[in-house]
């Protein structure tokens, strides 16, 4: 603190250190803590609020873990969300490599911009785009139909294959970034020095590569099952009648149901999730904070 | 050059094959926009059409979300930026232990599920008896958008050296001026990268928006709303302005930078460069939380 | 125009380090002054707390005669000229020169010409427009100096601002510092670890090390009479006999060692039996074909290095300590060859019976 005063003075110290806490306070801690609270009250109409009734209750809580069907969603949820992480660094990993050390960076500058296209049209949009193309009346069907590749229709939509179609694609570039930033500081002398040494192609990647891009990795990782498990729209609009997502569960709470204590719980759950996850990669991936959404 | 090889033409080939994909359903999309068929889709093609856009134009909720969306916007940038220079400024002065626990509060906003943004957003507004509206949409959004701006703020701000200010401290200046002459400038370009990130962010968020807005709806919002209740392909009008506004956006800007580098090559001058560099790395940053 | 720089036991900690210790001196007004050491000695420690960067722990600083605790940088009457120059990127070398003016509220026709005056000081004339990125390395030097000037500093502070430089330029920037610092009349602080800046530039130097001065006089004082050992190996070259003071003759000491005995003069805080060690210069050493006798070390000649002028030759002594003699590149001279046995003498009014740094001289 001494440092800020002795460099700004202390006028300017003054607003930089209000601003911050304003942030930090009444637009993270606090409305958390107070999510927190809210799911430990009761849900009661108004007029019985600060009654005998009105005390902190497990009680939001238990109605998930008594509920094998929230259960069961939950779980899927983390399930799904893990496969769209997996098919994501699958498929980004080569992009990121070929961005990062294969194209010159001038063309990587170019092929960067075609990238970001799909980035700055609404994840909304891009939905939406794809359920018009996973129709079964649809142009992909018929496009397949016309090549010759199937006789009838595919059901696209079942169980959780749109919402796993779309949930890559709306997050898949959020995995080629900071791999592309990882290996990016990569000297390309190593994997020069692993050639000439006769590394075969898999283990320079395997040895060299993919450990200098485990931050990358992690981050990767962590931003698209944060994405995945947070969406409403693609399970809303890639859904089929067999998927539910554990967020449109608690939307239930909140429009439907108008219960916002039951609501706060599951949504705390939500966060306790993606805290878990976040943790988990960083100790298995060595991945610091700094190193997240650079 | 390097010499040909079958690995480059194969990975090659899957850049081409990743664009398709990401650009392809944009294609459909925009393609449904001018078909003449009640449903949004380019098969079966009946016939060319502009009434889709018509339509769009007449649609005056979608006018009112614009608006919302654009005033909310502006509002993010308005109180992110700032509050994402506050806080860069005092991470980069603060020492190592405090350094690290103020670091991770400014950046688990953007770990958090936007749902909980805003839902703990609208309970903690609603005990202090601020209902539900575009204005805790603001507030929410800002949350996380804040963040973004404090880590692009910060990361120029550590290309600052510090002796620049020291120099200018010694010759005299308060220290009121070494900010406006000396740091301000040099943050410019984070500025706005900064609002720009901060101003797409905010219009394209839907999670926040949706739990903080009321009945207040952003474009995002009555998109949601519109897909989900009728079928109708003036979505796919609006979206296909958007893919175009994008479109001309990227290729002017692709057109900027191969200018700026062809200067660079006659001045030799890198500290350009950077700049280009750094534009470019801007946009890894969106994510809808 | 200048001022005294005072320093009154002065020490500053950084938690538990002690990087100044007891700093006591008084630089006079319009002296050329130079701290040498080795990087970490404190040297710049002292730089940033006269310039108000850093407050001293304790003791005091008085710039002509007032005390500066609890004044800013920006209220001192010093300008700092930084290691790395800090001139400001985004601003013209017009612009850099006049900011401290800018600052005072000096209107703009008013700092545009005294920029113009002070682009004719540091030989600058026309590159007022100019980015900071056109510049060469020595025109940055300038323009920093020029920027500094600007303010009228009754002291100049510099953070070795040559070390950037390539040789050639960096020995005409000497001469040309030392110039503008008697025409200015302005007092210099200058910073430095080439012990060769400090020597060829300075009034006086103060040779520090690990946080303690070591020495304070002329250039001609700290090579020809270092204060202690540090002082005599830091600034040029030494050869060194570790032994014992064993008395005294005519004022010389009588030096017992494991090669025998020798005859030198007594250096400050020498006493008839301290432990110390005997220096002396390889340009006033000589060898002899006599490998034994007083004021005698017996040397293996190792390699002799042909320097131009002159010739060094390297050998060991029996306890495997290397030496340097240096010989002028006489024509008659008699160079040895590697392995040939010698002994290297000199006379005892050029050898010197020093302790090592003492915390406290």
């Amino acid at each position: 603190m001494t440092a800020l005063v002795q460099r700004y003075g202390g006028a300017l110290t003054g607003i930089i250190i209000a601003l911050t806490a304003f942030w930090l306070l009444a637009m993270v801690i606090l409305p958390n803590l107070i999510l927190l609270e809210f799911s430990f009250r009761p849900y009661i109409p108004v007029d019985q609020m600060g009654g005998p009734n009105d005390h902190y209750t497990l009680a939001n809580y238990a109605t998930f873990f008594t509920s094998p069907i929230h259960l069961q969603i939950f779980g899927l949820t983390v399930f799904y969300s893990s496969v769209v992480t997996l098919i994501c660094l699958v498929l980004a990993y080569p992009l990121a490599y070929f961005l990062a050390k294969v194209s010159t960076p001038r063309n990587a500058g170019t092929w960067f911009l075609l990238l970001l296209i799909p980035l700055w049209v609404s994840e909304v949009l891009r939905s939406f785009a794809w359920s018009i193309i996973l129709a079964y009346q649809g142009p992909l069907n018929a496009a397949l139909h016309g090549l010759g590749l199937i006789d009838k229709g595919i059901r696209w939509r079942t169980g959780f294959n749109g919402v796993l179609i779309g949930l890559v694609y709306t997050y898949v570039l959020f995995m080629v970034f900071p791999i592309y930033n990882a290996i990016q500081s990569l000297d390309t002398n190593q994997i020069e020095a692993a050639q000439d040494l006769g590394a075969p192609l898999w283990r320079i990647h395997w040895r060299v590569v993919i450990p200098h891009a485990k931050p990358g990795i992690g981050s990767g990782c962590i931003m698209v099952f944060m994405l995945s498990a947070g969406s409403i729209l693609v399970p809303s609009i890639l859904g089929s009648t067999t998927s539910r997502w554990f967020t449109e569960i608690i939307q239930q709470w909140f429009f439907e149901s108008v219960d916002w204590n039951t609501g706060s719980a599951y949504a705390f759950l939500l966060l306790v999730l993606c805290t878990v996850f976040v943790s988990l990669m960083m100790r298995m991936l060595n991945v610091r904070l700094v190193d997240i959404a650079r | 050059m390097r010499p040909f090889s079958l690995g480059r033409l194969i990975i090659t080939a899957y850049m081409v094959l990743f664009i398709v994909y990401l650009l392809a359903p944009l294609v459909v999309m925009g393609g449904a926009a001018v078909n003449n068929s009640r449903f949004p889709s380019i098969y079966p093609w009946v016939g060319l059409t502009g009434r889709w856009f018509g339509e769009l134009w007449s649609d005056q909720q979608m006018w009112r979300a614009l608006l919302n969306t654009v005033l909310v916007a502006v509002a993010v940038v308005v109180l992110s930026v700032p509050i994402g220079t506050a806080a860069a400024l005092l991470i980069n002065s603060v020492q190592s232990r405090m350094r690290s626990t103020l670091y991770g509060l400014m950046v688990a906003p953007i770990l958090t599920p936007g749902a909980v943004i805003g839902i703990s957003t609208i309970l903690f507004w609603n005990k202090l008896s601020v209902p539900a509206g575009l204005h805790l949409s603001v507030l929410g959004q800002s949350s996380f958008i804040s963040a973004y701006a404090m880590l692009l703020v910060l990361a120029r701000l550590q290309s600052l050296d510090a002796s620049l200010e020291e120099a200018a401290l010694d010759l005299g200046a308060s220290h009121a001026q070494v900010m406006r002459r000396i740091v301000v400038p040099h943050l410019y370009p984070a500025f706005g990268a900064a609002a720009v990130i901060a101003f797409f962010q905010s219009v394209e968020n839907f999670n926040v928006t949706l739990f903080t807005g009321g009945n207040s709806s952003t474009l995002t919002v009555y998109v949601f709303s519109q897909v989900r209740a009728g079928i109708t392909p003036k979505i796919n009008a609006l979206a296909l302005i958007m893919v175009l506004i994008t479109v001309v956006g990227v290729i002017l800007y692709e057109v900027k930078r191969r200018q700026s580098e062809r200067r660079l090559k006659v001045e030799q001058e890198d500290t350009l460069e950077d700049d280009v560099i750094e534009g470019l790395g801007l946009p890894q940053l969106t994510s809808p939380a | 125009m200048s001022e005294d720089v005072q320093l009154s036991h002065v020490c500053v900690d950084f938690g538990a380090f002690r990087a100044v210790d007891d700093v006591d001196l008084t630089i006079r007004a319009g002296e050329f002054f130079s701290f040498l050491g080795p990087s970490g000695c404190g040297k710049t420690t002292i730089l940033r707390m006269i310039s108000g960067f850093i407050e001293p722990t304790s003791g005091e600083i008085k710039i002509g005669g007032q005390n500066m605790r609890g004044i800013g940088p920006n209220k001192r009457p010093t300008a700092l000229i930084f290691q790395n120059l800090a001139l400001f990127p985004l601003m013209t070398v017009w612009e850099n020169i006049a900011f401290g003016l800018e600052v005072r509220g000096v209107s703009k026709d008013k700092r545009k010409a005294r920029a113009e005056e002070l682009l004719r000081v540091v030989d600058l004339v026309g590159s007022g427009d100019k980015r900071i990125s056109q510049l060469s390395g020595g025109q940055k030097q300038r323009v920093a100096i020029a920027r500094a000037l600007a303010v009228e500093p009754k002291v100049m502070l510099l953070d070795e601002p040559l070390s950037a430089l390539d040789l050639k330029l960096r020995q005409h920037m000497r001469s040309e510092l030392r110039a503008i610092q008697k025409r200015t009349d302005v007092t210099f602080v200058y910073i430095t670890h080439d012990q060769g800046e400090a020597l060829a530039m300075s009034d006086r130097v103060a040779v520090m090390s690990a946080g303690v001065l070591q020495q304070v006089g002329t250039p001609a004082d700290i090579y020809n009479q270092p204060a202690n050992g540090f002082v005599a190996s830091f600034v040029g070259e030494n050869n060194r006999v570790p032994g014992k003071v064993v008395g005294l003759e005519n004022g010389m000491a009588r030096f017992h060692t494991p090669a025998g005995l020798f005859l030198a003069r007594l250096g400050p805080g020498i006493q008839v039996g301290s432990t110390a060690k005997l220096y002396v210069r390889p340009e006033n050493a000589r060898l002899t074909d006599a490998v034994e006798g007083d004021n005698n070390v017996p040397l293996r000649i190792s390699e002799v290095a042909f320097e131009g002028s002159f010739i060094n030759i390297h050998g060991h002594d029996a306890g495997g300590h290397a030496h340097i003699v240096q010989m002028r590149n006489d024509r008659d001279a008699s160079v040895p060859a590697v392995g040939d046995q010698r002994g290297l003498t000199f006379s005892p009014e050029h050898a010197v019976v020093l302790a090592d740094a003492g915390a406290r001289p």
